[in-house]
């Protein structure tokens, strides 16, 4: 059975270490923050300028000048401060911040990330997010692992624009969890969700990774090689 | 002492609107947005300006307003996916938008306001933003030019302000507020509460009045929220 939104959500919250700033993109990974081990002290970044995220409000507690990144309404803690969005953005520019999640539309093979156009639809703009995979330290992509019309997401090159070149370290989808130890090397297979299968994945898997997964008979190189 | 504060936003406006300006402004989507002077710059017809700013508002709310009037020419902003009008006047190419992502857009306003021309950053380098820029190379990474932005009018909102142009921002209203204050040649602040001289900490103000030469007390503070989110309590 594929994971889902929540599970994918809960695998990428285990990727969160003590002492962690953290933001998470707008939609699913927004949904890391409700599997947060407990005793795990992590800290949630908005870019509009808000560190140290709490709950959403209460009903009498909404205050029109407390949102996070997604617009949504939202509390402070104990720790939260404000800033600028200039000071923000210095944050996450300047390698400050351990962590983001984000959706895409498409990753390839090399860590390109493609996520904010799609060539002769409206575009909306790349908000933050060109911003936060050029300077956070680490990059987990949560998607679908194939497209509304059953093409895979994770392909040999990103056919879509960029948002960034080799930025992606780990993906997250329905199916799978692929990732690579540094930014230099290709991808690896290293999770199935309960009942998909190695065969499953590769059919369903554009771009080149190796096989890592635990109880099977040796690495394999599925597709091609990823080029570094 | 040079006088600041003025009566209204149309007073506060006066003799600094011309067809064809930049116009920077505060706020991040509806939060923090100057809305008592949107709605002065929605009556006093100035047209064909460049709007520079986060996000463009709602279809009816915001920098919606001046969009449903047309009076908007040009948007520099990060993301613009919340206005119905925006898209078809975009469309049908009766609106141009310059992309600038959301980091890059604050430091060219926060540049321009510091004197600084450009700067090299390396969001966006390898993507279409980068194309036709120039870039260079510091310590083996690649980091493209983007030029500080100085605007003819920058609108802000602010929570307290005193008459020397003094400015505290409430929470996460504070955004873009502070680097829009600074770029503008002229800057006009709203302030939720207008208060005596002295009465703000000094350790306390996020910009100083140096940078703000006309003051109004907000009229308009409805303060609209986009999404709404309520937290869902257990039984």
């Amino acid at each position: 059975m594929p994971w889902t939104r929540d599970e994918m959500a809960a695998r990428a919250a285990r990727e969160l270490q003590d002492g962690f700033y953290v933001n998470l993109g707008i939609g699913i990974p927004t949904l890391v923050a409700n599997h947060i081990a407990p005793g795990l002290d992590v800290t949630l970044q908005s870019e509009n300028g808000m560190l140290g995220l709490g709950p959403f409000p209460r009903e009498g507690e909404v205050d029109a000048d407390v949102i996070n990144a997604g617009k949504q309404t939202i509390t402070e803690l104990d720790r939260t401060s404000y800033v600028s969005s200039a000071d923000s953005f210095g944050m996450i520019r300047g390698g400050h911040i351990q962590l983001s999640v984000l959706g895409a539309m498409e990753v390839a093979q090399n860590g390109d990330l493609a996520n904010w156009m799609v060539p002769g639809k409206m575009v909306k703009g790349p908000g933050g997010a060109m911003d936060l995979v050029a300077g956070v330290g680490r990059i987990i992509v949560l998607m679908d692992h194939v497209d509304k019309a059953g093409a895979p997401k994770f392909r040999k090159a990103c056919s879509l624009p960029l948002t960034g070149a080799n930025v992606v370290d780990m993906i997250v989808t329905n199916l799978a969890v692929f990732r690579r130890p540094d930014r230099r090397s290709g991808f690896e297979l290293v999770e199935l969700a309960p009942g998909v299968n190695a065969a499953e994945v590769r059919a369903k898997t554009e771009a080149g990774y190796v096989e890592m997964i635990p109880g099977s008979v040796a690495p394999q190189l599925s597709a091609s090689t990823p080029s570094s | 002492m040079v006088q600041k504060v003025y009566p209204d936003a149309a007073a506060a406006l006066d003799g600094l609107l011309r067809d064809g300006m930049t116009v920077a402004a505060g706020g991040f989507g509806l939060c923090g947005i100057p809305e008592t002077l949107i709605d002065a710059l929605v009556a006093s017809g100035v047209g064909g300006m460049t709007a520079v700013s986060n996000n463009a508002g709602v279809d009816d709310f915001g920098l919606g307003k001046l969009l449903r009037t047309r009076q908007i020419r040009k948007m520099v902003s990060s993301y613009v996916g919340e206005n119905k009008e925006f898209e078809r006047q975009y469309l049908s190419g009766e609106l141009e938008i310059e992309f600038s992502p959301q980091g890059t857009l604050a430091e060219r306003m926060r540049a321009g306001g510091a004197g600084i021309p450009g700067f090299y950053t390396r969001t966006g380098v390898g993507t279409l933003i980068a194309e036709g820029k120039e870039t260079r190379d510091f310590d083996g990474e690649t980091y493209v030019l983007e030029r500080g932005i100085v605007a003819d009018l920058a609108i802000v909102k602010a929570w307290k302000g005193d008459p020397y142009g003094n400015l505290v921002f409430r929470k996460s209203a504070r955004n873009f507020n502070p680097m829009a204050a600074t770029c503008g040649r002229v800057t006009v602040a709203e302030v939720e509460h207008l208060v005596g001289p002295g009465e703000l900490e000094p350790d306390q103000i996020h910009t100083p009045g140096v940078f703000v030469q006309r003051l109004i007390l907000a009229t308009a503070n409805e303060k609209r929220i986009e999404q709404r989110t309520i937290r869902q309590e257990a039984a």
